[in-house]
C-alpha cells in the first residue's frame, strides 16, 4: 500500500505545545491547590485564587486538552483517510492562531479581563479570534475527510467531527456579547439571569461532553486498537453509542442547576437525560476495553497501553459517578462542594490526561523517527506516580466534599444547625493538604514524561536503556 | 442498520449535517421556552437595575473572580434557607449579565449578604480576611482600597447593558457619573437625583471611609445591595399540592 | 480502493466488517445485550419519571412555570416546606411554649432555657462570630460580649432590642447616638488633659476633670461610668473596645468612631432573635 506524504510537521508542533501547556496547567493546579491550604500564597493583586483558578481550568482544558486534540486529530485523520492533511498554510494558521488565543486568554485572566463565565472566561475579542481559528480547523478537518482514499469514515473521525462542530455551536451560542466599545476589553453577555445560567451550562456541560469526552474518544478509537494490535470490539456498538451519546449529552446541562431558580421541568430533563447518558457513555469504555480481549497479556509488557486502559477505567468511573450526581437528592448534597471537584478530576486527570499521555508516548517516537522511547521504565514510573497522585486527589475530595455537604445540612437533636460555615472551611484543611500532595505527584509524573520525551527526541542513544520491548505493529 | 449507516459513513458533509441536527434538538427544547419571561421569572416587586456604582462594583467582583469561590444562589433546602435566608428567585438575577450563581462554595453564599455586615467590616475583611475571620482561606484584596473606581466610562457600560435588555433610561445614562459619586460621597448634592432614578431604598454612604471613591466603595455598594431588592415577605411560589 | 475482504479474527473467532484503516479493523460483534437492556431500562424509567414530576415545557406556556405539572403536584418549594416541617417537629417539644413565654419565664424553665441557649449558640456562630469573635470576646472595635460591661444595657430586653434593630444600622428603630468630634472644638492641650483624666495616668491636675465635666459628662455621666440610654461606654473601668492607651483615647476624642451593629429583624426569624438575646445575656453575666 502506498503511504501518502503525511503532514507530520504540524502534528509535531501541536505535540510539543500539548506537553508545554500540560505542565503549565498542572503547575497552576498545584499552586491553587496550595492556596486553598495556605491562603498566604495569594500574592498581591495578580496571583489571587480568583484569577488563577480560571487560568488553571483554561490551561488544562483548552491549552493542554485542546492541543492534544489538534495533534491527534491531525495525525489520525491523515492515517485513517490515507491522504495528506488539507491546506498546509491553513493548518499552520490553526496552530499559531490557537496558541495566540491561549496567550490572549491567559494574559486576560491575570490582569482581570474576564467574562466571568466558567470555561468561557475569555473576553469578546479572544472569542472572536477563536471563532476564526475554529472555522479554519473545521475546514481543514472536513476537507481532509473529503479527500480521503478510504471508502468509509473511521469512527475516530466521527467523534472528532462531532467535537469540532459542536464546540463551534456551543462557543457561538454562549459567548454572544456586546462590547462596551471597540477599544474596550469589557463586554456584557446578552444573556441574563436564568437564561444566562441555562445557556452557560448547556455550554459548560457539553464542553465536557464534546471537548473532554467526544474528542478524547476520538483519540481512544485510534490509539487503543493501534497499540493493542487488535480490531475494535464492536462496530455496531460504535454506531449506537456515537449517535445516542451526542443526542443525549446536549440535554443534560441542567444537572448543574438543580434546586436553583431554574424551573423544575428543566431540572427534571437534565436529571433524566443524565441517567440515560450512562450507557451511551459506557459504550466507549466497553468498546475500548473489549478491544483488548485476547490481548490482555500486552498490558503486562506495555506501560503505554496501560495508560490507555487505566484511562478507560477512570472514564467508566466518572461517567458512572456523573449520572449518580445528577440525581437531585444526591446533587443536593454534592453541589457546591469538593465532591464535584473530585468528580471533575477523576475525569480530567484519570481519563483526559491519561489517554493523552498514552497517545503522546505512542506518537513521539514515530513522529521524530526514533525506534522507540528513551525509557519504558520511566513511562512505568510516570504511570504509577500519577496514578497514586490521582487516587490521593479524588479520595481526599470525596471525603472533604461529602463531609462538608453533611456538615452544612447537619441539625442537632433540638433542631438547630450544628456547624457554622467557617467550621466547615476549617475541617477541610487536612484534605486540601492531601489533594495538594496528590497534585504534586501528578505534576512530578508529567515532568518525568517531559524528560523521557526530551531524551527520546534529542538523545542520540535511543533506545539505549529500553528494557521492555515496545510492541511494533504493521 | 449497518448498510444504511454506511451511507453516512461515506459522506462527510451528510455526517456533519446529521450531527448538527441531532445536537440541536435538546438545546432548542430546553432553552427556547425559558425566553417566555412571564413563565420563567416570578412576579416579585422591587428588583431594579444596579446603580452605576453598584454596577462598577459587580465589575470588580467579576474581575477578581469572586464567583470562583462564592455562589449567589440559595437553594430551597432547609439548611440553606436557615443559613442564608429566603431561597433565590429567578427575578433577582434578571439584570445580571451574566448570571453570578456560581458552582462552588469555597466561601459562603453571597446572594443575601447585603446588610449582614457593616461597611467597616467589609473594609477590614477585604483588607485581610484573617483579621476578622482567623480561619478564613479567602485572599486579601487590599489593592481595591487604593484604586479609584472606574466611573468615568460607566455610562458606556450602561449603554451596552441597555442593548442587552436592561431598562436603563436616557436620564440614568446621562447622569451615570454624577449618580455614582453621589452614592459614595454623601455631601454631594446629586443624592436627590440618584433617589429619584433608583428609588429611596438606594443605600448611599461613604462605604470605605476614604474621601475618594475607590473600587472598594463600588464593591461594598454592590455587596450591600445583594439580596435586598426583592420584596419577599408575601411571596408565594406558583404550583404545589392540589 | 474498495471494500476489503471480510475475514475471521483468529483470536475471537468473530468476523470483521471488512474495513481497514491504517491497519485498524473492526469486529462485527453485536452491542452487548446487557448494555442495550440497561439503556432501555433507563429510558423507561425516565418516561415514568416524566409522568410523576414536572418535566416538559408546554407549547402554550401553561402549567407550573411553563412546564408540565407531574402527577402529584411536586415542586421544589413544596418539598422545602415539607422538610422544614420535620425540623419544626423536632423543635415541637419546646417551640410553642417558647413562643409564648416571656424572657423571665424562659430563664426559670430549665428545658426552655437550654433550648434557647442551644439555638442562640448555633445562630451566633454563623451570624455574629465574624465580628464579636467565636467566643464573643470581641476586639478591634467590636465589643466584648463576655464581660458584664454593656454599652446599651445588659438586661435581656435591652440586648434583645439591640440585636433586633442594631446600632447605627440605618434601621428606623436602631439605637443611635454619636459622640461629637472634639478635634474642632477643644485645643490640643485640653484634649490631652481630658485623656489623662480618663485613663487616670496620674498627670491630671484637675483641668482634665473640669473639661470632662463640661464636655463629656452629658453622655458618659458625671462620674464617667457611662450611660446606657446613649450607648456611652463606662470610661472608668479597664474595658475598652477602641483601646485604652492615652493615644487611643485622644484619637477617640478628636475624631470618634461610630461602630455599626447590623439589624437582624429582617434576617433572622423572631424566635432566633429571642434565643440569641438569652444566649448573649448569659455570656456576659448580664444585668
Ligand atoms: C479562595 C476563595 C475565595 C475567594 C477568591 C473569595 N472569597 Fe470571600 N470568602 C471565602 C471564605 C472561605 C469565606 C468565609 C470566611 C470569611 O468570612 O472570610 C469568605 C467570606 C466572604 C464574605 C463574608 C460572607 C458571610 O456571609 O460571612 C464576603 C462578603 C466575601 N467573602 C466576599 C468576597 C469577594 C467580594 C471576593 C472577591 C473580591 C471574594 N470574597 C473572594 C473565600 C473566598
Ligand atoms: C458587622 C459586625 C457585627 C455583627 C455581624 C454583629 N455585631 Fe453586634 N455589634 C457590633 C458593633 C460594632 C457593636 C458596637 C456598636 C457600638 O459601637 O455601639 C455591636 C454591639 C452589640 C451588642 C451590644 C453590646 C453592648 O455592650 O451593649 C450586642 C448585644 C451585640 N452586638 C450582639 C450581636 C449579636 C447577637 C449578633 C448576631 C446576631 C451580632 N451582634 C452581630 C458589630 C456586629
Ligand atoms: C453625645 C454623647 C457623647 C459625648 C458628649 C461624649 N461621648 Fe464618648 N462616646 C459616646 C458614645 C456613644 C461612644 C461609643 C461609640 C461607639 O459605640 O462606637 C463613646 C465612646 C467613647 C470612648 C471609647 C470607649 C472604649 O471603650 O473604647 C472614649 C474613650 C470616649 N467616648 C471618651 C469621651 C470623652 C473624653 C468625651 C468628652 C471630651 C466624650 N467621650 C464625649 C458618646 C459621647
Ligand atoms: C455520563 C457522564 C457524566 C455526567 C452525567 C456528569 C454529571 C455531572 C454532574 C451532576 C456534575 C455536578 C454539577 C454540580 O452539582 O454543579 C458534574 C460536574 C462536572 N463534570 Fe461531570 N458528568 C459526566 C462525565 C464527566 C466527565 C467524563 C468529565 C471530565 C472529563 C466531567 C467533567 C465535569 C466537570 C468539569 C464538572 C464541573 C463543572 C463545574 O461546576 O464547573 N464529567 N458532572
Ligand atoms: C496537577 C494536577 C491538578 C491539580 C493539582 C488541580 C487542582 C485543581 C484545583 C485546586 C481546583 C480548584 C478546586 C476548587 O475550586 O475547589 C481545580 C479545578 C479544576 N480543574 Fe484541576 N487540577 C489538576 C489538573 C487538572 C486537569 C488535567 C484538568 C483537565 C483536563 C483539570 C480540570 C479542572 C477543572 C475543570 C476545574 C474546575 C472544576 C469546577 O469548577 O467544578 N485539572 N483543579
Ligand atoms: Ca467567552
Ligand atoms: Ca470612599
Ligand atoms: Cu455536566
Amino acid at each position: 500500500m502506498d503511504k501518502p506524504d503525511y503532514n507530520d510537521e504540524i502534528v509535531k508542533k501541536f505535540t510539543i505545545a500539548t506537553i508545554f501547556w500540560g505542565v503549565a496547567g498542572f503547575a497552576a493546579g498545584v499552586f491553587i491547590a496550595l492556596q486553598m491550604a495556605f491562603p498566604e500564597l495569594n500574592i498581591g493583586e495578580y496571583l489571587t485564587f480568583g484569577r488563577l483558578r480560571p487560568l488553571h481550568t483554561s490551561a488544562v482544558i483548552f491549552a493542554f486538552g485542546g492541543n492534544a486534540l489538534f495533534a491527534t486529530s491531525y495525525f489520525v485523520v491523515q492515517r485513517t483517510c490515507r491522504t495528506r492533511l488539507w491546506g498546509d498554510g491553513v493548518a499552520n494558521f490553526t496552530f499559531w492562531g490557537y496558541q495566540a488565543f491561549i496567550v490572549m486568554a491567559a494574559v486576560g485572566y491575570l490582569t482581570g479581563v474576564t467574562q466571568g463565565k466558567e470555561y468561557a472566561e475569555p473576553e469578546w475579542y479572544a472569542d472572536l479570534w477563536l471563532t476564526f481559528v475554529w472555522v479554519a480547523y473545521l475546514i481543514v478537518f472536513l476537507m481532509t475527510m473529503k479527500n480521503r482514499r478510504e471508502p468509509h469514515i473511521y469512527v475516530a473521525n466521527w467523534f472528532y467531527l462531532a467535537f469540532i462542530v459542536t464546540v463551534a455551536v456551543l462557543h457561538l451560542g454562549n459567548n454572544i456579547s456586546i462590547p462596551v466599545s471597540l477599544t474596550s476589553t469589557k463586554s456584557y453577555s446578552v444573556w441574563a439571569g436564568v437564561q444566562s445560567a441555562l445557556i452557560q451550562w448547556w455550554y459548560g456541560h457539553n464542553a465536557v461532553g464534546f471537548f473532554l469526552t467526544a474528542g478524547f474518544l476520538g483519540i481512544m478509537y485510534y490509539f487503543v486498537p493501534k497499540r493493542a494490535g487488535r480490531p475494535v470490539y464492536s462496530y455496531r456498538l460504535s454506531i449506537l453509542h456515537f449517535w445516542s451519546l451526542i443526542f443525549i449529552y446536549i440535554w443534560a446541562g441542567p444537572h448543574h442547576l438543580h434546586y436553583t431558580a431554574l424551573p423544575d421541568w428543566a431540572q427534571t430533563l437534565g436529571m433524566t437525560f443524565s441517567i440515560m447518558l450512562w450507557m451511551p457513555s459506557w459504550g466507549g469504555m466497553i468498546n475500548g476495553m473489549m478491544t483488548l480481549s485476547g490481548a490482555w497479556h500486552k498490558l503486562r509488557q506495555d506501560p503505554v497501553l496501560r495508560f490507555m486502559i487505566i484511562s478507560l477505567a477512570f472514564y467508566g468511573m466518572s461517567t458512572f459517578e456523573g449520572p449518580l450526581m445528577s440525581i437531585k437528592t444526591v446533587n443536593a448534597l454534592s453541589h457546591y462542594t469538593d465532591w464535584t471537584i473530585g468528580h471533575v478530576h477523576s475525569g480530567a486527570l484519570g481519563w483526559v490526561a491519561f489517554i493523552s499521555f498514552g497517545a503522546l508516548y505512542h506518537l513521539v517516537p514515530g513522529l521524530w523517527k526514533k525506534e522507540g522511547l528513551y525509557s519504558m521504565k520511566l513511562v512505568n514510573t510516570h504511570l504509577w506516580v500519577a496514578t497514586i497522585g490521582i487516587v490521593l486527589y479524588i479520595a481526599a475530595m470525596w471525603v472533604s466534599g461529602i463531609m462538608q455537604g453533611l456538615m452544612w445540612r447537619s441539625y442537632d437533636d433540638m433542631g438547630f444547625l450544628t456547624y457554622s460555615f467557617v467550621e466547615t472551611v476549617y475541617a477541610m484543611h487536612p484534605f486540601y493538604l492531601i489533594r495538594a500532595l496528590g497534585g504534586l505527584m501528578f505534576l512530578s509524573g508529567a515532568l518525568i514524561m517531559v524528560y523521557n520525551i526530551y531524551k527520546t527526541i534529542c538523545g542520540d542513544a535511543v533506545p539505549s536503556t529500553q528494557d521492555v520491548k515496545e510492541p511494533v505493529h504493521a | 442498520m449497518l448498510n444504511k449507516h454506511a451511507v453516512v459513513e461515506k459522506n462527510s458533509f451528510l455526517m456533519l449535517i446529521l450531527i448538527v441536527v441531532v445536537i440541536s434538538i435538546g438545546g432548542i427544547i430546553e432553552v427556547l421556552p425559558l425566553f417566555r419571561m412571564e413563565t420563567t421569572i416570578e412576579p416579585v416587586k422591587g428588583v431594579r437595575p444596579y446603580t452605576p456604582l453598584e454596577l462598577a462594583g459587580q465589575n470588580v467582583y467579576i474581575r477578581e473572580g469572586c464567583y470562583n469561590c462564592h455562589s449567589q444562589q440559595i437553594r430551597p433546602l432547609r439548611d440553606e434557607v436557615e443559613r442564608y435566608g429566603h431561597y433565590s428567585l429567578a427575578a433577582e438575577s434578571m439584570y445580571d449579565h451574566p448570571f453570578q450563581w456560581g458552582s462552588k462554595r469555597t466561601g459562603p453564599d453571597l446572594a443575601r449578604v447585603g446588610g449582614k455586615y457593616s461597611d467597616l467590616w467589609h473594609v477590614q475583611h477585604m483588607e485581610k480576611p484573617q483579621n476578622v475571620v482567623p480561619e478564613s482561606i479567602m485572599p486579601a484584596y487590599a489593592h481595591l482600597a487604593r484604586k479609584g473606581a472606574a466611573l468615568n466610562e460607566i455610562a458606556d457600560d450602561m449603554k451596552a447593558l441597555r442593548m442587552a435588555g436592561v431598562p436603563y433610561t436616557d436620564e440614568m445614562i446621562e447622569n451615570a457619573y454624577r449618580d455614582a459619586l453621589a452614592q459614595a460621597q454623601l455631601d454631594s448634592d446629586g443624592l436627590d437625583g440618584l433617589i429619584e432614578r433608583y428609588g429611596d431604598k438606594v443605600i448611599a454612604r461613604n462605604f470605605d471611609g476614604q474621601e475618594v471613591t475607590t473600587e472598594l466603595d463600588a464593591l461594598i455598594a454592590y455587596l450591600q445591595v445583594l439580596g435586598t431588592m426583592a420584596e419577599l415577605k408575601d411571596y408565594e411560589p406558583e404550583g404545589g399540592r392540589k | 480502493m474498495s471494500e476489503h475482504q471480510k475475514e475471521t479474527d483468529a483470536i475471537s473467532g468473530v468476523e470483521t466488517t471488512g474495513h481497514d484503516w491504517d491497519g485498524i479493523k473492526e469486529l462485527n460483534n453485536p452491542a452487548p445485550r446487557w448494555w442495550l437492556l440497561v439503556l432501555y431500562a433507563s429510558i423507561i424509567w425516565a418516561i415514568g419519571y416524566w409522568v410523576v414530576y414536572p418535566a416538559w415545557p408546554t407549547l402554550s406556556g401553561e402549567g407550573v412555570r411553563g412546564g408540565t405539572e407531574g402527577s402529584f403536584g411536586w415542586t421544589q418549594y413544596e418539598q422545602l416546606k415539607e422538610s422544614q416541617g420535620e425540623i419544626v417537629a423536632r423543635k415541637a417539644a419546646y417551640l410553642t411554649r417558647f413562643e409564648n413565654a416571656s424572657f423571665a419565664d424562659i430563664q426559670k424553665d430549665e428545658g426552655l432555657y437550654e433550648f434557647a441557649q442551644a439555638g442562640g449558640a448555633a445562630a451566633f456562630k454563623d451570624n455574629c462570630a465574624t465580628c464579636h469573635g467565636t467566643g464573643g470576646a470581641g476586639g478591634n472595635g467590636y465589643p466584648n460580649l463576655n464581660d458584664d460591661d454593656w454599652l446599651w444595657g445588659g438586661s435581656v430586653d435591652a440586648i434583645y432590642q439591640t440585636i433586633r434593630f442594631g446600632i447605627r444600622s440605618g434601621d428606623d428603630e436602631a439605637r443611635f447616638s454619636e459622640m461629637p468630634a472634639f478635634g474642632d472644638m477643644l485645643s490640643a492641650d485640653e484634649i490631652s488633659a481630658i485623656a489623662s483624666f480618663v485613663v487616670q495616668d496620674g498627670t491630671d491636675d484637675g483641668a482634665g476633670a473640669q473639661a470632662f465635666a463640661d464636655n463629656c459628662a452629658a453622655c458618659h455621666g458625671d462620674t464617667g461610668t457611662g450611660m446606657h440610654e446613649l450607648g456611652a461606654p463606662n470610661l472608668m473601668d479597664a474595658i475598652w473596645f477602641y483601646g485604652g492607651t492615652k493615644a487611643d483615647v485622644m484619637a477617640q476624642i478628636r475624631k470618634p468612631r461610630h461602630g455599626v451593629m447590623p439589624a437582624w429583624e429582617h434576617r433572622l426569624d423572631a424566635n432566633t432573635i429571642r434565643e440569641l438575646a438569652i444566649y448573649v445575656h448569659a455570656l456576659g453575666g448580664g444585668e
